[in-house]
């Protein structure tokens, strides 16, 4: 499985929430509807607090649940890669997916009926250009590339920095990883 | 202190504030699919058991309503569903780690088990209907053939029926992102209470004492053996995750405490087993209606509950203050 992953250094995000306007209007996000947000955790005890910001979507995990759950085969691995894509035309609408994230980052994209989710702009990374949000991002917090390619900016930020994924304990393998 | 607060806008429709994707329609399924589930095993218990005499209701007329019962749940599923049109995806395709696939294609092979037990049985049950098929000559056959073998065909529906039954269960249970469902003992938690509503189900519907009587005994072992997988599901979550242990406070001490314990525990249960122990030595014969009601009534509660706690209990959690109507002003 080629791993594409996506590493966010929460060390400088600001939150602005860039990425979520580039999704948005890349991807046509209807109104009320984000396949990205971000979220702001503050820990700790006034005045010794501590802030973290993280922008969160699908974490394309390499044990989707969602794509085992999924009775007609619609949630599915992209090509061979860790990228979870919902195809409309097989989704009954069921919502099993949607039930079945740990995350809670799939959405009933309406009027039409089916389940989306963001897709880490595949159509992008086929042209060999960033997600939306990556590309966008004024802090340049954002990374995207191929585990697989231990020379490529992700493994290398993996390899000297710190970092975690979001509620690894599910078994899901996540690969959105936060740079702490 | 830990706080984890929304920045940008986030009020996914049946997401936020916490998971809401299924409602009545899920639930209702989930019942009549364990009702059917009961009514096939009962139909081909008494076939088995040769208790012709004893239960004549369960015995001749009882398999018709499978396929009603069923029917009527795939319809409410149906009604579910957010991409109706596509419904025929379900067999285009059989996944094995699915339940949900599982369950479609048990649906399917339901029916046509459901119809050889009707057929079985329909001269005796329904002489009524039975001239319209015997009037063809491949109807006649097929009465014979069915008559013929119907303990053989009794034999089949009871796995079948059993599978239906504890499918809807797993089906929960799979969800290893719901907290609260992810317990195996809901599969055979649901199958136990399917098979509970279906045997109060013949208890109402019946004429004959002596199979109020046969039905009421079943019964009453059917509730007790739920009042023990509840107290197991209670000890797995109580011994599960820090998230189950936040799922289950949700009936120890949160907003389900009083409908789980007070209208499922106590009025779907424990109500029906004292009046039935009641009515089985003599007492409370005039009220005998009221036991098997509240049997049907607790097996919906139950689907409810389950449906609604499990889907409330997840790994995220955000505080947001988020309010999507607000929205709609930019359109006013």
């Amino acid at each position: 499985m080629t791993r594409f992953a996506m590493v966010i250094d929460t060390k400088t995000c600001i939150g602005c929430g860039d990425c979520v306007v580039a999704c948005k209007t890349e991807n046509r996000v209807p109104d009320g509807l984000n396949r990205d947000w971000i979220v702001e955790a503050t820990q700790g005890k006034y005045p010794q607090l501590t802030t973290e910001f993280r922008s969160e979507r699908c974490n394309h995990c390499s044990n989707a649940t969602c794509v085992t759950l999924c009775p007609t085969g619609a949630s599915h691995h992209w090509k061979g890669t860790n990228i979870v894509l919902v195809d409309p035309d097989m989704c009954t609408g069921c919502k099993a997916c949607i039930a079945a994230c740990p995350y809670d980052a799939r959405l009933v994209m309406h009027p039409d009926g089916y389940v989306d989710k963001c897709t880490f702009c595949h159509h992008r990374v086929e042209e060999g250009l960033d997600p939306a949000c990556v590309s966008s991002c004024p802090t340049r917090c954002m990374h995207f590339g191929s585990l697989d390619d231990t020379g490529s900016e992700v493994s290398r930020l993996l390899k000297t920095r710190q970092y975690k994924v979001l509620k690894p304990e599910t078994g899901n393998e996540p690969n959105v990883y936060y740079l702490v | 202190m830990k706080e984890e607060l929304f920045v940008t806008a986030r009020g996914n429709a049946l997401i936020d504030p916490s998971l809401h994707i299924w409602t009545w329609e899920v639930a209702m399924y989930l019942f009549l699919g364990g009702l059917t589930a009961g009514i096939m095993v009962f139909a081909a218990y008494i076939a088995i058991a040769r208790k012709d005499e004893e239960a004549p209701f369960a015995a001749t007329r009882l398999a018709l309503l499978a396929p009603i019962a069923l029917s009527l749940g795939m319809t409410t599923l149906f009604l579910d569903l957010e991409h109706k049109l596509f419904v025929f995806r379900f067999y285009t395709a059989f996944k094995v780690l699915s339940p949900m696939s599982w369950g479609a294609w048990i649906l399917i092979v339901i029916y046509p088990v459901s119809i050889l037990q009707i057929l079985s049985t329909l001269r005796a049950g329904y002489p009524q209907v039975s001239p319209y098929v015997d009037r063809f000559s491949i109807g006649k056959q097929l009465l014979d053939w069915c008559e013929a073998y119907r303990r053989q065909i009794a034999m089949v529906a009871i796995p079948f029926g059993i599978a239906l039954g504890i499918y809807t269960g797993i089906l929960l249970s799979a969800f290893s992102a719901r907290p609260f469902w992810n317990s195996g003992v809901l599969g055979p938690l649901f199958l136990v209470s399917g098979l509970s509503t279906a045997a109060a189900l013949v208890a109402l519907v019946a004429r004959k004492h002596s199979e109020k009587v046969l039905f009421t005994r079943i019964d009453l072992v059917l509730i007790a053996a739920e009042l023990a997988l509840v107290a197991l599901f209670i000890v797995n979550l109580a011994s599960g995750t820090e998230q189950q242990l936040i799922a289950l406070d949700s009936i120890m001490s949160g907003p389900y405490t009083l409908v789980f314990w007070v209208l499922f525990v106590g009025v779907g249960l424990l109500v029906p087993l004292v009046l039935e122990l009641l009515e089985i030595r003599g007492f409370a014969r005039r009220v005998a209606i009221v036991a098997p009601v509240l049997v049907l009534l607790g097996g919906y509660v139950l689907r409810q509950v389950m449906i609604d706690i499990g889907q409330e209990s997840s790994w995220t959690r955000y505080d947001t203050q988020y309010n999507a109507e607000l929205l709609q002003r930019l359109h006013d």
